[in-house]
């Protein structure tokens, strides 16, 4: 299975720009398929982006974040080359993660 | 009363239509002409390549979240999936390279082309079906699923680049596009609108919670991630999913008026650039 | 807790049951140390906070999540559309200018469930973050921001409308 997530990191100076987008449906729960019957609620519940063993920023989701979660925020303490990870896990339990790297 | 105005209004129809075959000439790059001069004068404020943003391009509020979404476009995936898809071989080892002038690669802006030799209007979506059964493989579903990721993809690789749609002096060429273009201003379904109802006349103005962008460069950034479906889409997903909504009952996504539809209002988009793919609400 | 983050539980109502008594255990905890609901837990553990997402009203969301009120501040910006151009994917970006801040939630009254986003906001990072949230209709969009055991809100109005082309 392809990676679902896709991060562009960029530091300016030391202060480390993140953006994700991870590839997921965030199903709400309230929405009907072309039956009529409730598709299910999944969705991701966190997300933690991590950085020199350090968790940078984590994300705690409901089902309204839009399809195809978008995130970003800055932290600072990086560089340019340095690791960062981004993992996420959902209602259902399946996960994903990513090993980036900050440009 | 009414018997008389109507005798009067068929007159003056009938004086127009004996006036246009009178005329008997088709004339894209008039019509070319007066179309973009159309909206340039609707819309003065607007460079003329913007008009490729559709609402964005005539809604402040709009453009803001637009530019927020293009931050990180959730085409994303669909273009790196269409890149792989693209230059995966087909099972006899040739690729849609093969098919495609320049191996596939930055010809957007050329599609739809008139094909001389079946007579017929080719999308890209239908070169690339007719480049799969070429090849022993079967059909892509026109509207959503692979065929828009390779869409998609090819579109990127002529990002910039300005349409250069050819309608040729053959007659079946000029009559595809005459077809086009009646199919663009004919009212149609419950509603009984015509395309021209909402992206001419109601060009930049609100349909309920929607601006409609103006007609002028309207395809050029397909294929679209539209929030509305959550995931992206071609022209002929466009076209069918328009009809439906004015109550008119959707062709076939391959029809032949749908064909001569998109060689029409891709051809009065001439000279704007490939914006594709793109998002929209 | 950290086993939340490892291999995925077969049965999802053994692990809502986990958290839920979690949660529990964290609001009563606040009420006694007037802290933050999560000092109970070690830091390296994100609980999803069950409670918190389940509330249909602001004030509820709010008192699971931070067990308080929120007082309004300039010092948190909210950049949310005047009106939405499609209620499944409204863009919003939260920064707060105050300092201390370690966590920012993002509220939304008029979906089923008021609470859409919470983000935790370590040392070292700063206090904004940007996502795109789905609202079901015309809503006050509220950020609040936590610093120094207060906590600090902005709210906007956003109207959402059908769209148009109706399908």
């Amino acid at each position: 299975m392809a990676n679902t997530i896709r991060v562009r990191a960029v530091a300016n100076g030391d202060s480390i720009e993140v953006q994700s987008l991870i590839q997921h449906p965030m199903d709400s729960g309230f929405v009907k398929d072309k039956k009529g019957n409730l598709i299910p609620p999944h969705y991701i519940e966190v997300v933690t982006f991590e950085h020199a063993g350090k968790v940078v920023f984590s994300a705690f989701w409901g089902p309204a974040v839009s399809k195809d979660p978008y995130l970003k925020f800055t932290f600072k303490g990086g560089k340019k080359g340095d690791p960062l990870k981004i993992s996420w896990i959902d209602n259902e339990g399946q996960k994903d993660s990513l090993d980036g790297k900050i440009l | 009363m009414i018997r008389k105005l109507l005798a009067a209004f068929a007159v003056l129809c009938a004086g127009a239509i004996v006036s246009a075959h009178a005329a008997d000439k088709i004339d894209p790059a008039a019509d070319l002409k007066a179309f973009q001069a159309y909206f340039k004068q609707q819309f003065p404020a607007v460079p003329l390549d913007d008009f490729v943003n559709g609402p964005y391009a005539v809604n402040k509020g709009m453009r803001a979240q637009w530019e927020s979404i293009m931050q990180f476009p959730p085409y994303d995936f669909a273009l790196d999936a269409g890149k792989t898809l693209f230059n995966t071989p087909f099972k006899n080892g040739k690729t849609y390279a093969s098919c495609f002038p320049h191996k596939g690669v930055g010809i957007r802006q050329d599609y739809p082309q008139f094909d001389a030799k079946t007579g017929e209007v080719v999308t890209l979506e239908l070169a690339i079906n007719r480049c799969r059964a070429a090849n022993g493989e079967a059909s892509l579903n026109y509207e959503t699923g692979p065929m828009d990721s390779i869409v998609a993809y090819m579109a990127e690789t002529s990002r910039g680049k300005r349409f250069d749609i050819k309608v040729p002096k053959d007659p079946r060429a000029l009559a595809a596009y005459q077809n086009g273009k009646q199919y663009f201003y004919s009212r149609r379904g419950q509603l009984n609108f015509s395309c021209a109802s909402c992206h001419v006349t109601a060009a930049g103005k609100r349909m309920r919670g929607d601006i409609l962008a103006p007609a002028l460069g309207i395809l050029a950034s397909f294929p679209i991630y539209r929030s509305d479906w959550g995931s992206m889409g071609t022209v002929p997903r466009r076209f069918t999913s328009c009809n439906s909504q004015v109550r008119a009952v959707a062709l076939k996504p391959d029809d032949k008026a749908y064909r001569d539809l998109e060689y029409f209002l891709t051809y009065m988009g001439n000279g704007l650039p490939v914006a594709g793919p793109g998002t929209r609400p | 807790m950290s086993e939340q983050m490892a291999a995925p539980r077969p049965v999802n109502a053994e692990r809502r049951l986990i958290l839920k008594s979690l949660t529990v255990v964290g609001i009563t905890s606040f009420g006694l140390t007037g802290g933050s609901a999560w000092s109970a837990f070690a830091d390296d553990a994100p609980t999803w906070p069950h409670d918190a997402f389940k509330q249909k009203s602001l004030d509820a969301a709010l008192k699971a999540l931070y067990g308080k009120g929120f007082e309004p501040s300039d010092k948190v910006a909210l950049d949310v559309p005047e009106i939405a151009e499609n209620g499944a994917v409204v863009p919003v970006a939260v920064t707060a200018s105050l300092p201390g801040v370690t966590s920012v939630a993002i509220l939304i009254p008029a979906n089923p469930f008021t609470l859409a986003a919470y983000y935790k906001v370590p040392v070292g990072t700063d206090a904004s973050v940007s996502c795109r949230l789905k609202m079901a209709k015309t809503s006050t969009v509220i950020a609040v921001a936590e610093a120094g055991g207060k906590l600090y809100g902005a709210s906007k109005d956003v109207k959402v409308t059908l769209g148009g082309c109706g399908g």
